[in-house]
């Protein structure tokens, strides 16, 4: 602190606890509707207290689901959400490290040709060529599964340029110190890269985790199949049932659901969580 | 880019690449490669036949005034999106930068939305102005206000973007803050010692030297706007009412797979993958000089 002004401090206090109620009011009412039954959720004005129906809630949001949607729980699409984000990070990271690998310690022809390829992919997200990329993947047939939902997410030039910047602060005499010893380009890899490379790929793991979990436009595509919704289409298919008859206490509580496995992420894991976010959007 | 140090040529990193390429190639190449040519074609009714128009297809498209519409629509949906986020982003940044106890407390309470799914942002705000039952309705309406985004398409769109920008404000707020505490403290003392007060010394020295991280960050916003909101879209107005929310992401998706209008949905991709590409070359531009005042 520059000078001591107790009127401004008091004052940042103030705004900071009013941002704060402004941006979890939406939650404090989701969690509210969550809380109470079907009957209280129809009647004008809804409740801004918790009621007591919240375990009621959660045993029918996850396994019985509501009429006129999908009539199923929404236990399994947890569980596909949860097979999707981790193939999608884990898959990301191990290619997205093998080829930095490849471009930093290694002369070889073509070495910019494909280091501009992956730098392409920056380009394309998914949102814009979904119609190609949706035709490859059908014709492949792998619609309705979860290599389908996951592998065109997977490359990724951010990854690769966050790998790159991190090999590339790793001295030099490292490895002419692993090949006096004998070491190989993988033993050198597997023994000093990855260990040295740890707190990177875990910050990186925390925001692809939270970026496949909450992918949308690409699993509504590529299944059709209800066993392979994901849970953030499930709150879709809620949201549809809802115009002939709102369920909002399942609706929220599903949407509770699907929101609290990232957020979680991002609020024990924060430390990991800043360092993954600045430094791949760098 | 290659370290000094390194290993000779062999077949070992082309198999190190091989699985990031292949997948490139596939799933992102090939695909943007076949939009591109297909945006030079045209096809007849029956899907007979198919010609090379060269630019037909764009001017057509360029023609459509839906098309221009959207064009519009998205325009002044991304900016009011990151104007409204950023400002309100930026103003907490700054109050917690100057509080010395808690600002981790409250860096807390203020990042976590940037997990939210779209949908689920989505149907959070939607839940909340429902025209029949939302709290937020009602309280409007205690103010004599009647909210109705179904039918009203202003209304529909201060929904999404309310509900977009809501979800930003997190990954703004972290970054500014970050470029907040990176300013060296010295500078804003001897301000201080000049006799500027606190928001003189924000406008005149934490603003300006803040720059590079808004200009950053406009990018960023511009692009999630585009891009990522599809979801939000898609769960609270489905681009009604009367394509009042219809942004270009939403109408590639629309024209292409619930109208099946495959020829000029690829156009439209064409022309967004164009727009990716320059804002992505405008952001590395930028980055590389690194500004400096």
């Amino acid at each position: 602190m520059v000078e001591n002004r107790p009127m401004v401090t008091l004052i940042s206090h103030i705004v900071l606890i009013l941002g704060v109620l402004t941006i979890a009011f939406p939650i404090w009412i989701t969690f509210v509707a969550a809380t109470h039954d079907a009957v209280r959720m129809v009647q004008i004005p809804l409740p801004l207290w918790p009621g007591g129906m919240f375990f009621e809630n959660l045993e029918q949001a996850l396994l019985k689901g509501i009429e006129g949607a999908t009539g199923l729980g929404v236990g399994f699409m947890l569980l596909n959400s949860l097979v999707m984000a981790l193939m999608i990070a884990c898959g990301k990271i191990a290619i997205s490290l093998l080829s930095a690998f490849a471009i930093v310690y290694f002369r070889f022809p073509f070495r910019m040709g494909f280091f501009w390829m992956i730098f392409i992919t920056l380009m394309l997200p998914v949102e814009v060529r979904i119609i190609p990329t949706f035709e490859v993947v059908a014709n492949l047939g792998m619609l309705n599964t979860y290599w389908g939902l996951s592998i065109p997410l997977i490359a990724s030039a951010t990854a690769t340029f966050m790998f790159r910047q991190t090999f590339l602060t790793i001295p030099d005499e490292l490895l002419e110190a692993a090949r006096i010893d004998g070491a190989g380009p993988m033993q050198f890899f597997k023994d000093i890269l990855l260990p040295m490379s740890r707190t990177n790929i875990a910050a990186l793991f925390v925001i692809l985790f939270i970026y496949g979990w909450n992918q949308y436009l690409w699993p509504l595509l590529v299944t059709t199949d209800r066993d392979m919704y994901t849970i953030v289409m499930g709150i879709k298919q809620l949201l549809e049932a809802a115009e002939q008859a709102p369920e909002w206490n399942i609706i929220m509580m599903t949407t509770l659901l699907a929101m609290l496995p990232p957020v979680a992420v991002v609020v024990f894991m924060q430390k990991l969580f800043v360092k993954g976010l600045t430094e791949t959007e760098k | 880019m290659l370290k000094r140090v390194h290993f000779g040529p062999s077949a070992l990193p082309f198999i190190l690449v091989a699985p990031q390429i292949i997948i490139t190639v596939i799933f992102f190449i090939w695909p943007a490669g076949h939009a591109l040519y297909q945006s030079f074609l045209i096809q007849d009714a029956f899907g007979l036949k198919t010609e090379f128009v060269w630019f037909e297809n764009f001017e057509v498209l360029f023609d459509d005034e839906h098309y221009l519409g959207a064009f519009q629509r998205t325009f002044m949906f991304s900016i009011l999106v990151a104007s409204i986020s950023m400002g309100f982003a930026l103003m907490l940044a700054a109050m917690a930068d100057r509080i010395v106890k808690g600002a981790m407390t409250y860096r807390t309470l203020l990042i976590w939305p940037y997990a939210v799914a779209p949908v689920a942002a989505g149907a959070l705000w939607v839940f909340m102005l429902d025209p029949t039952l939302g709290i937020m309705t009602y309280a409007l309406g205690g103010l004599g206000y009647e909210w109705n985004h179904k039918l009203n398409g202003n209304e529909a769109m201060a929904l999404v973007v309310i509900a977009s920008a809501w979800k930003q404000v997190a990954y703004n707020f972290l970054f500014f803050l970050a470029g907040m505490q990176a300013i060296p403290k010295s500078l804003i003392e001897a301000a201080a010692i000049d006799g500027a007060g606190p928001l003189r010394r924000f406008w005149t020295i934490i603003f300006p030297l803040l720059s590079p991280t808004t200009f950053f960050l406009m990018v960023v916003n511009v692009v999630y706007a585009f891009f990522d909101t599809f979801g939000i879209i898609h769960a609270i107005t489905q681009g009604g009412p009367a394509k009042a929310t219809e942004i270009l992401v939403y109408k590639v998706y629309n024209d292409g797979f619930v109208g099946l209008d495959l020829g000029s949905s690829a156009v439209q991709s064409v022309i967004l993958m164009g727009i990716v590409i320059s804002l992505t070359v405008l952001q590395f531009r930028y980055i590389e000089k690194k500004v400096e005042y």
